[in-house]
This record gives C-alpha cells, structure tokens and sequence, in this order.
C-alpha cells in the first residue's frame, strides 16, 4: 500500500531507501515531513492526539496519491500518516515522491500535502495549559488546495 | 439498517461514536437524515446547527443531498485537521 496509518513511528532514511531501491529511472527524490508543535494558535501545546476514520482515511490517501500520479510523470508516491498520542518534535506525517526530475517530484509532493490537510479524514486534539481542545481547521490550507484547482 | 458514525468534537458532543438505525421510507438523502437525528432534540439539536458539518456516504465526501438508503454508512465530523 502506498498509503499507511499506523500509530508507530517511522524512519525517513529507510522510507527513502525503498523508493530508489532496484529503480534506476529515479532520478529525484521529494519529501515532506509534519512535525508536532509545543505551540498553536498562542497557547503551549504539551500532547496532541490524532483521530482518523478507519477506512474512509486510507481510501482517501490512495485517491490522492492517484490523483497526483495522473497529474504528473511520478514513479512512486507515498504517505505515512500516524494517529493515536503524540508529544512535540515526534513526527507526525510522511510524505514522498519519486522521479526523473526534481520539478514534478517538488510539485507532486507539494498538491500530495496539500490535499492530505484538507480531505483527509484526521482530527487533532491537542493538551494546552487550559484543557484538551479540538484543532480548528485553518483557512490558509483551503487557500493552499485552491491553487491546484485553477 | 443504516450505520451512522460520527467524529472528533461531534463525537464528544452527542457522546455517540456509532448506531445503527431503521431509516424510515420518507428519508432519503443526508438532509432527511439530519432533520431525523436533530428532531431527538437537546443535544442532538447541534447536528442542525453545527457550522461546517462534513459528511460521507459510504466513506466518499458528500454533500447534504446526496442520497443514503438501507445498509449505508453515513459519518459526519468537523472540517479535517490532519497533516
């Protein structure tokens, strides 16, 4: 599967790795990795938790990933997207794109990321000095999927 | 039988993550089902007000009118956060 949910963590060297390992056409390699925060919206963040729809979340990273291959010439994409309790600097998401060239990969990579956020369905819940509260969704990611639909 | 699952603050506020519902013949789409749901009244009244409510019929993002019958899984959440 090109798309996992999984609550362990992953190793960005050994992800990448996979991606060139036995495919010499690859000649460029993109990738993007979410970090948590000890801070959001002006409030100290000590733990944050991930909710997704087992099922739906999968599908719809799949037809991402799909939508991105038929977008550009890539030869592999994948994302890693981890749920359950996290604490500030663990990884939370993996994203990667493999090909010729570094235009498409970067691209790719960019529209794969963009549409995680806003269609994919997780849920954040985050630990602050004033109680456990629910992450808003922020109108700068519906502004950044924008762009890929002119 | 209809499965109906909801998600994140929604969950928290029906304190219901999933059910299972006989949908009567008159309701046929997501509107119907909201109408249905809101009508149990108290908190269940946030699902008519709520603002931003996303839907999926069958795990695909939908829209209010998109139509549910017998054996589907309807979920409704908050605009997504993930990444």
């Amino acid at each position: 599967m090109a798309a996992r949910v999984q609550e362990a963590d992953f190793d960005v060297s050994t992800e990448l790795a996979l991606m060139r390992q036995g495919d010499a056409r690859v000649g460029a390699i993109a990738s993007f990795v979410g970090v948590v925060r000890d801070m959001n919206d002006g409030a100290g963040v000590s733990e944050m938790t991930l909710e997704h729809y087992p099922g739906m979340t999968e599908k719809s990273l799949e037809a991402i990933i799909a939508e991105a291959k038929a977008r550009w010439t890539i030869f592999d994409a994948r994302v890693i997207h981890r749920v359950g309790r996290l604490l500030p600097t663990e990884q939370i998401v993996f994203v990667a794109v493999s090909s010729a060239h570094r235009g498409e990969a970067f691209a790719a990579c960019e529209f794969i990321m963009d549409y995680l956020k806003t269609s994919a369905p997780f849920w954040k819940r985050e630990l602050t000095p004033e109680g456990a509260r629910w992450v808003d969704a922020r109108e700068t990611d519906e502004n950044a999927v924008e762009r890929w639909r002119r | 039988m209809l499965k109906i699952l909801y998600f994140a603050s929604l969950r928290e506020t029906l304190g219901c993550a999933s059910e299972s519902i006989d949908l009567p013949p008159a309701v046929n789409n997501v509107a119907g089902l909201l109408d249905l749901l809101a009508a149990r009244g108290e908190h269940w009244l946030k699902l008519a007000t709520v603002k931003n409510l996303r839907c999926a019929v069958n795990q695909e993002l939908a829209s209010l009118d998109a139509p549910i019958k017998g054996g589907d899984e309807v979920a409704f959440f908050p605009p997504v956060t993930g990444g």
